[in-house]
């Protein structure tokens, strides 16, 4: 079992959701994030002020897989998230040794 | 069929009641014509009673749409500063209007319409305590009207000392303007519409609704307020650069500032305490001119700062506002456009040029109301529809200089006096976490999922 870290563009978020729907996945946490990365930030004005943005919002999407779909998860993202400028964000695939279902208490491949 | 009839006669019913009530007061016409005819006399007094209600009627509707505005103050005051500072903002709004009421009725009123032997400030009148109750009510409804003002001036020094004062040096300085600075430069300037009789007045100083008496008196106790505070922190870099701190949500900013602009309908209009027609000119200046300072500033911002910052638009609506009110009754509506378009570019480069001398006012009310105070005032003089005169404009001039002079040197006094003693400034720590939490225990935004952690959800279990 994996799990899938994809940190993408907040306006994209419908677009990786439905991809990833139709590769199979049927659940997914979701959070709001701030970072930066290649993009670095932006310089904004208020009142005459300037202030310097250096976090900028990004959504953060984990999925739980088993080993056969990691591929097409990570396919899908790359399909629908990218835009091909600095600030599309990561991929981050890491071993999972564990899933336990709360509701039932079913443990494994078979909690995903 | 059914419903159509219960409609017919749901109309019936309505036009037997009508015509009751017009038939039910002919008979008493009548009584009246058989006991006494009319004379010219009696149809005169009659005339005159109509018009005194009509005068109280109208009067006090313009002071419960200027109270209106300080729903204004506490949103736009809120709006323009962090999340972690709304609740103390609106406590002082809501603290500005009560204790100000109390201390505006105790000494205030007194101070600023009382009778005035000197010229100063008036000697009689506390507690409306020589107003018996069998006399005629007029003074009630007066007072209602200059309370609602006095609590304008108070509420406009709240925004530029925000998210670092002091709560109790705060309702310390609602007290001592309510009760003192704001009553005796009125009672210069406006003491004779009651009892008093002022000095300016008595040159000739022309303030219909208060650029000078309200709004500049605010603004200028707004700039000793902030001057003796200091910057929020952070709010200046090392290298004297500004630092944005961005308010935490323009639509209450926006909102508020719809109200104000709604309250100040009142303001402007009511401030005739008499209805009549003028009210109408006064209403169309005071709108044109809210109108021309919104889009003044906007394109000013857009010009220099490259955006149509919202911010400084909301500000410029104000400046408008506040520059249309010395002049509202006696000036054309193509002169409150003028006087509106110079408000609001003047309000940006008002805020620059503070924030330049590192003054920190998170909202802007002393360029809207101090300086656009006087903007608003020296126009009055300038663009008099019965002509204008170098006497006219001296006396404009030496009003507004009176009103800093007096405002500013003691309210600097008074704030300084604060802060040697009791301290005008919260901790370090309090500014930086908040003076929602340490000074009031309260959180504007409270977060439901996380309060459980705090104990309440299972105290049903």
């Amino acid at each position: 079992m994996k799990k899938v870290e994809c940190i993408v563009r907040p306006h994209l978020l419908d677009a990786v959701k439905t991809a990833l729907q139709d590769v199979g996945i049927v659940g997914m946490s979701v959070s709001e994030v701030k970072g930066f990365g290649r993009q670095k930030g932006h310089t904004e004005t208020y009142r005459g002020s300037e202030y310097k943005v250096e976090f900028l919002p990004k959504v953060k999407i984990e999925v739980a897989v088993s080993e056969e779909l990691v591929e097409p998860v990570v396919e899908a993202v790359l399909k629908t998230a990218k835009t091909g400028k600095f600030g599309d964000g990561k991929i981050f695939v890491s071993a999972l040794e564990e899933v336990v279902r709360i509701r039932t208490g079913e443990r494994g491949e078979g909690a995903l | 069929m059914t419903r159509l009839n219960l409609r017919s006669i749901g109309s019936y019913v309505v036009i037997v009641l009508i015509l009751g009530a017009a038939l039910g007061a002919v008979p008493v016409a009548f009584a009246e014509e058989a006991a006494a005819p009319p004379t010219p006399e009696s149809n005169a007094e009659a005339i005159a009673t109509v018009q005194s209600h009509a005068n109280y009627l109208w009067t006090l509707v313009a002071a419960c749409l200027v109270f209106l505005m300080q729903a204004g103050f506490a949103l736009v005051e809120t709006g323009l500063t962090r999340a972690k500072n709304a609740v103390n903002i609106c406590m002082k709004n809501l603290m500005d209007f009560s204790v100000g009421s109390l201390a505006f009725f105790l000494i205030g009123f007194g101070l600023m319409f009382g009778v005035s032997s000197t010229g100063w400030f008036g000697t009689s009148g506390f507690l409306l305590s020589d107003f018996a109750v069998e006399q005629d009510p007029w003074v009630y409804v007066f007072w209602m009207f200059q309370v609602v003002f006095a609590a304008t001036a108070a509420t406009i020094v709240s925004g530029a000392m925000a998210e670092r004062t002091k709560f109790t040096s705060y309702l310390m300085y609602s007290v001592f303007v309510s009760a003192f600075v704001y009553p005796i430069f009125g009672s210069w300037a406006w003491g004779g519409l009651y009892k008093g009789g002022g000095w300016l007045e008595a040159k000739g100083f022309i303030d219909f609704a208060g650029s000078t008496v309200v709004h500049s008196v605010g603004g200028w106790a707004a700039l000793a307020g902030a001057m003796v505070l200091g910057p929020r922190l952070g709010r200046y870099g090392k290298d004297g650069k500004p630092r944005a701190m961005p308010g935490h949500n323009l639509v209450l900013a926006t909102l508020g500032v719809f109200l104000l602009w709604f309250g100040w309908f009142g303001f402007n209009a009511g401030s005739t305490t008499t209805a009549d027609t003028s009210i109408a000119l006064i209403a169309v200046n005071t709108n044109l001119a809210a109108a021309a300072g919104a889009v003044a500033a906007m394109l000013t911002a857009w010009l220099y700062l490259k955006k149509p910052d919202a911010t400084m638009a909301l500000n410029g609506a104000l400046a408008g506002l506040v520059g249309i009110t010395a002049g509202c009754a006696n000036v054309t509506p193509v002169s409150s456009i003028i006087i509106g378009l110079v408000a609001g570019t003047v309000v940006v480069f008002s805020v620059l040029f503070f924030d330049r001398l590192h003054i920190d006012d998170p909202v802007g009310a002393i360029s809207v109301h101090g300086v656009n105070g006087a903007w608003g005032t020296l126009a009055a003089g300038l663009f008099n529809a019965e002509g204008t005169s170098l006497a006219i404009i001296g006396v404009q001039l030496l009003g507004i200089v009176a009103a800093f002079v007096w405002t500013f040197t003691t309210m600097w006094v008074f704030f300084k006096l604060v802060s040697v003693t009791v301290g005008l400034r919260v901790s370090a720590e309090e500014e930086v976490e908040g003076l929602d939490s340490h000074e009031h225990g309260n959180d504007a935004y409270a977060p439901d999922t996380f309060r459980t952690l705090a104990g309440d959800a299972g105290a049903g279990a």
